[in-house]
């Protein structure tokens, strides 16, 4: 089915709905809020990496002036965690500790020095426990284990899928190009804070405002913690101050910031500081990867094999889907008849790592387009025409069953190598300068919920009245990335009204139908279909009165420029207020609602839940760079980049997440690291805004967006993700570009200065000019699932429950959930 | 947020109360000017003095006046965004208001005082961290505990002097003048830096300082070069400052007399004196700027305890020290 064509707001560069707010700095955010006799909260954290907590005293604490409560992880027995498989935290830790930073006890107080003071004359005696600082450390050390859970000692999870027989490929190949790559991890960086208030409300309700992307599984946690009925818990989602999957679990310090309200009676507050901001981390994983790829004389792979290895950090958080994803999208972009991928997480004692901006993606796409860069030159081909040449076609299926519907990576190529001047620039600038090609692919939302169930993953209530006015309800939650004014031009598209028109109430668990979130880049596709679904229905209904008012078809109604008329004789007609009227005068109160629930997706092997997704974006990069040949310094003074969105619900929103996610990717790609110093302790090296280094606005680049808009048949309008797939190109990029200018390889995120001129000085002693891992530790990745690719025959069902027949889909967990 | 400890505020209306403030408060008092490093540390509890005296506001701190024989007396309470503004002035000191305009970021230097500057704390990432962090490192030699992690056995503390204007002062042989109620002294700006992370100055805690004082501009000339990840907010990894006298005009000059100063690779800034013999009384030539640029590299020692990593820190110094040479052209 072709997408609903765009009336007169879908498509242009309307307002941000919460733009005048946001700029005039009347926003309220989570740490703007105050109530009468707020308490404050403090959490004491642990100063060790890995230890058993054997007492903890609180009475000198409990005695200090201005404290209300003092909370340890007794208080708050039960387990939990973002995924039904990973229910590892604790709100307080009750018997240990796995990183520096973990919280162990709480205190209320009535000023935030008090419960400071109060936090640090709280005594925990700790028996140290051995730490585990990395993958190779974790593979060594299976004892003691940090979790009582997992596949094989300290190994979180392992993973081992086939497509095809990859070996008989990479006998078919006329190369075989293999290469490491190692992606340091690095993190979300939301210049807000996280914070949170709690009020327990006359009734015995609990209430949260909170800086949180996902209200929906907040909600769940707490009613699972504190053990309310959910129907008693609101969780209401502030705007958030950046969010970037920084703040999509389930929080420690929001659980207990409920516990003390609904213990004192008082409202409590917490705003965590920059520092803590790092302890909650969730970002990138530390990951290193083996690439083998078979190629054809032409560049045609022949098979692929993948090896990731994550370190996940202490706990489980989104880890199992995020290792999943660093194998998932490898072929959806060049056409990968045989595909092989390995991977693994390890717990280590760092702060947990999970989703950020690209989610298990960035690393092995960083990894995939190097050593695309890599094949073009052993072959002697240029890496542009070679990608055009071999890419995954349109409304096709992938060798792991991904369906791909648009695919407009072909147009994004050209678009950016007619823009950037790719035939004059590259291998062709003076030494110092060079241009790098990269593509990648995102999802556009999830195939699958967290929670496996039948029900829509996003809801969207309207209500219209006498005056004219629409109110539309969702549990979305606009994280700075524009989700209310998606919502609002959808509504106002198909309505025929002004964005503004349109007042949006979102992200509250008690006002609003539930939408998962704003992750996986779902929001504008599922939240849009529920909104044009809703609006529809809404359409329907005025439009069914005033036809009925005019004595015209219904068929023949516009709804236009605030205006409800007949079509062929539009001075026919009457204002959308006199439309709502007649409507309600009709139907009674308005009211409609729309729903959304993905295409269920071919893939059927176990693991299949993750990858699968309504519709894929696209895009290519050119980056351009300037090495000081002497120190191994980077500049980037130009990125072009197409990003194929599907259709641009608006033009700005889009091209500003285009650009973030430029700037986002620059960051990681010269300089974000999250490092960590192994001679004490595995402590943070510097959590802090001046340390870790992130770009300022004298890094960053000039960036020529290209919209591409090939409408995909599953978007709203025909739109895709903008959110996250335009950071992933920029990185390998990046890399390519280095080795244009000055011939080395930094097969390692970030390039920084160190790293080029190391492998400048080893160029230049006439060994290998490459800095990267020489492997990766040895390692079981488990029984191998062998699932037959489309081509071969293959139905999307692993090969051992094929051969028992039908009754083996039974039991598949989507995505190991 | 962090938040500071409690302390006792004093705004002293002229510069004898201050000092006399000053000596009344001990051991436990502090000067305090922009604030941009003292409260960042206090936050962090790497200070804590009970009675803050803010000098910020005093006139007299705050003037520009000719010095003797031609030079110019800067009060040390100049913001640094004056500093690095007051073009016409310092035309004949391009290398003091570069340096100010390489400091952090416009809105500190806004704050942020030229004798803050001098007298910043001395700096390590095991060190500018919140308590609750040091705690879990079992703090450091520098404050609240024994070792130094970066050289653990060493009996003293490596912490970096990280200001961008101590080195430029120190290759154009400025003085700054200290006042206490035991009265007033001028002492060259090499003088007021000793090579260590906790004891890193001779001024006397009591001491506040006043004033300091440019050379008169008699042919000289001065750059500052500085090496950090972003072009804006961070501190130095790698500074240097070159002063020399160059006869005779032409693209190689003679190297009458030069001075390197190296600044953020130890506790005091550092003094490439091998370089400087190599050059003096020779032709500027780009062979002598590299060879210069290799002599000032051995001594150079930074420490794992900045950004980026120690080799490449010392590694730049080559190239730094070079170009630092060829801008003089
Ligand atoms: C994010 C950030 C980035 C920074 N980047 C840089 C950088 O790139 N380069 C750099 O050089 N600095 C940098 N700084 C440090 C600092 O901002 C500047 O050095 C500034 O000039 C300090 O001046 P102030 O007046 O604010 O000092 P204050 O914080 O007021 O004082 C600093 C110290 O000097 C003492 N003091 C101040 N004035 C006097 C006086 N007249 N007499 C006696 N004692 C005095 C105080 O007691 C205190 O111990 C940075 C700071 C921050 C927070
Ligand atoms: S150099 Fe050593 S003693 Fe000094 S601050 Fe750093 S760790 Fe502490």
């Amino acid at each position: 089915m072709a997408p609903r064509k765009p009336g007169k707001v879908v498509g242009t560069a309307y307002l941000k709905v919460d733009g005048p707010d946001k700029v005039t700095g009347r926003t309220l955010f989570a740490d703007d809020l105050a109530l009468p006799r707020m308490l404050w909260c403090k959490l004491l954290r642990s100063p060790h990496a890995h230890a058993r907590i054997l007492a903890i005293d609180t009475a000198a604490a409990a005695a200090m002036p201005g404290v209300k409560a003092v909370l340890t992880g007794r208080d708050l027995p039960t387990p939990f965690g973002i995924l039904p498989v990973s229910q590892d935290e604790h709100a307080l830790c009750p018997d240990r500790v796995r990183f520096i930073g973990d919280p162990v006890a709480a205190v209320a107080a009535e000023t935030e020095e008090q419960a400071l003071e109060a936090a640090h004359a709280i005594r925990v005696d700790y028996e140290r426990l051995p730490e585990i600082d990395s993958v190779q450390s974790a593979l060594r050390t299976p004892e003691p284990l940090i979790h009582d859970y997992g596949d094989a000692g300290n190994v979180h999870k392992r993973i081992h899928l086939e497509f095809g027989d990859t070996e008989k490929g990479f006998a078919e190949a006329d190369e075989i190009v293999e290469q490491n790559y190692f992606f340091e991890g690095n993190t979300h960086l939301p210049l807000e804070q996280h914070a949170s208030l709690a009020v327990k409300t006359p009734d015995g309700k609990l209430c949260i405002w909170s800086s949180t992307q996902t209200p929906h599984y907040l909600h769940r946690a707490l009613t699972k913690v504190l053990g309310m009925p959910a129907a008693h818990v609101r969780v209401v989602a502030c705007p958030n101050g950046g969010g970037f999957g920084g703040k999509s679990d389930p929080f420690n310090h929001e659980i207990v910031v409920a516990k003390l309200a609904l213990l004192t009676g008082r409202p409590v507050k917490i705003g965590l500081t920059r520092e803590e901001v790092f302890y909650c981390h969730r970002g990138r994983h530390p990951t290193l990867m083996s690439v083998k790829a078979g190629v054809r004389r032409d560049g045609a792979l022949t098979a692929l094999h993948f090896r990731t290895q994550l370190d996940g950090g202490a706990y489980g958080s989104y880890g199992v889907a995020s290792t999943y994803y660093t194998g998932a999208l490898q072929t959806v972009t060049y056409r990968v008849p045989r595909y092989r991928f390995e991977g693994l997480r390890a717990f280590t004692n760092k702060p947990p790592c999970g989703p950020k901006r690209g989610h298990g993606t960035p690393q092995p796409r960083f990894a995939l387009e190097v050593h695309m860069d890599r094949i073009a030159e052993r072959l002697g081909l240029d890496p542009l025409e070679m990608r055009l040449r071999h890419l995954q076609p349109a409304n096709s299926l992938t060798a792991n069953f991904l369906q791909v519907g648009s695919m407009g990576l072909g147009k994004c190529l050209e678009e950016v190598r007619e823009r950037s001047g790719w035939r004059e620039k590259h291998g062709k600038l003076p030494r110092g300068r060079g241009v790098g090609l990269a593509c990648s692919s995102y999802i556009s939302g999830a195939g699958l919920p967290i929670y496996w169930n039948a029900l829509p993953h996003s809801g969207v209530q309207l209500r219209l009245d006498r005056s004219g006015g629409v109110t539309a309800f969702c549990g979305a939650t606009d994280i700075g990335q524009g989700s209310d004014t998606v919502l609002a031009g959808c509504v106002a598209d198909v309505l025929g009204i002004d964005p503004l028109d349109v007042r949006v109430v979102t992200g509250d668990t008690d006002l609003t139908p539930v939408d998962l979130g704003s992750y996986s880049s779902r929001v504008t596709l599922m939240m849009g279909n529920a909104a044009v679904e809703a609006a529809e229905r809404a359409r329907a209904l005025v439009a069914g009165a005033v036809a009925e008012k005019l004595g015209v078809p219904a068929e023949r109604i516009a709804l236009e420029d605030r205006r409800v008329f007949d079509l062929e004789d539009p001075a026919k007609g009457m204002t959308f207020q006199e439309a709502c009227i007649a409507a309600e005068a009709k139907h009674g109160t308005l009211g409609t609602v729309g729903s959304y629930t993905p295409p269920r997706s071919p893939a059927r092997f176990r693991g299949a839940g993750v990858g699968p997704s309504p519709a894929y974006s696209y895009q290519a990069c050119v980056a351009e760079v300037e090495v000081d040949p002497e120190t191994g310094e980077v500049k980037v003074p130009r990125i072009w980049i197409a990003h194929d969105v599907g259709r641009a619900i608006n033009r700005t929103t889009t091209i500003g997440q285009v650009e973030g996610g430029v700037y986002m990717g620059l960051g990681e790609a010269l300089m974000e690291e999250m490092a960590y110093r192994g001679n004490r302790g595995v402590v943070h090296k510097f959590p802090s805004m001046l340390e870790y280094k992130s770009p300022t606005t004298r890094e960053m680049c000039e960036v020529e967006t290209i919209l591409v808009e090939d409408p995909d048949p599953n978007g709203p309008f025909g739109g895709k993700e903008a959110g996250q797939g335009p950071l992933l190109p920029v990185m390998p990029a990046v890399a390519n570009a280095v080795f244009d200018a000055v011939g080395v390889r930094v097969d390692e995120i970030p390039v920084s200065a160190p790293k080029v001129l190391k492998a400048l000085q080893r160029l230049a002693a006439g060994q290998e000019g490459r800095y990267g891992p020489a492997g990766l530790p040895a390692a079981d990745y488990g029984e191998v699932t062998r699932v037959l690719p489309p081509w071969e025959g293959g139905d999307g069902r692993d090969m051992k429950k094929q051969e028992v027949g039908a009754g083996g889909v039974r039991g598949h967990i989507p995505g190991g959930k | 947020m962090l938040r500071l400890p409690p302390f006792e505020y004093l705004r002293p209306a002229g510069l004898e109360e201050a000092i006399r403030m000053r000596a009344d408060a001990g051991p436990a008092g502090q000067f305090v000017a922009g604030g941009t490093d003292l409260w960042p540390n206090m936050k962090r509890r790497q200070e804590t003095p009970a009675v803050v005296i803010d000098i910020a506001a005093l006139p007299v701190l705050r003037g520009v006046a000719a010095g003797p024989g031609g030079g110019l007396r800067l009060g040390a309470g100049l913001r640094l965004s004056e500093v690095e503004s007051q073009r016409d002035l310092l035309a004949a000191y391009g290398a003091v208001a570069h340096g100010a305009s390489t400091i952090s970021t416009p809105l500190l230097r806004n704050m942020g005082t030229l004798g803050g500057n001098l007298l910043l704390d001395t700096r390590c990432n095991y060190y500018d961290q919140t308590f609750e962090w040091r705690r879990s490192i079992d703090f450091c030699m520098k404050k609240d505990g024994d070792t130094c992690w970066v050289a653990p056995g060493s009996p003293r503390c490596w912490a970096v002097q990280s200001s961008d204007l101590a080195p430029v002062m120190v290759a154009l042989g400025a003085e700054v003048t200290l006042r206490s109620t035991a009265g007033e002294r001028s002492i060259p700006v090499a003088a007021l830096y000793a090579d260590d992370g906790m004891k890193f100055t001779t001024k006397r805690p009591e001491e506040l300082l006043t004033a300091v004082t440019l050379p008169a501009p008699d042919g000289w000339r001065a750059v500052y070069r500085k090496v950090r990840r972003r072009g804006s907010f961070d501190f130095p990894v790698l500074g240097t400052a070159v002063w020399a006298r160059l006869a005779g005009g032409g693209p190689e000059p003679l190297v009458e007399d030069v001075r390197i100063v190296l600044g953020a690779v130890g506790s005091a800034p550092l003094r490439a004196r091998a370089a400087e013999d190599l050059l003096r009384g020779k032709p500027l030539t780009e062979e002598a700027m590299r060879a210069a640029g290799a002599a000032a590299w051995k001594p150079a020692k930074p420490m794992d305890n900045t950004d980026l990593t120690l080799g490449w820190r010392k590694d730049v110094v080559r190239p730094e020290v070079a170009r630092a040479l060829a801008e003089l052209l």
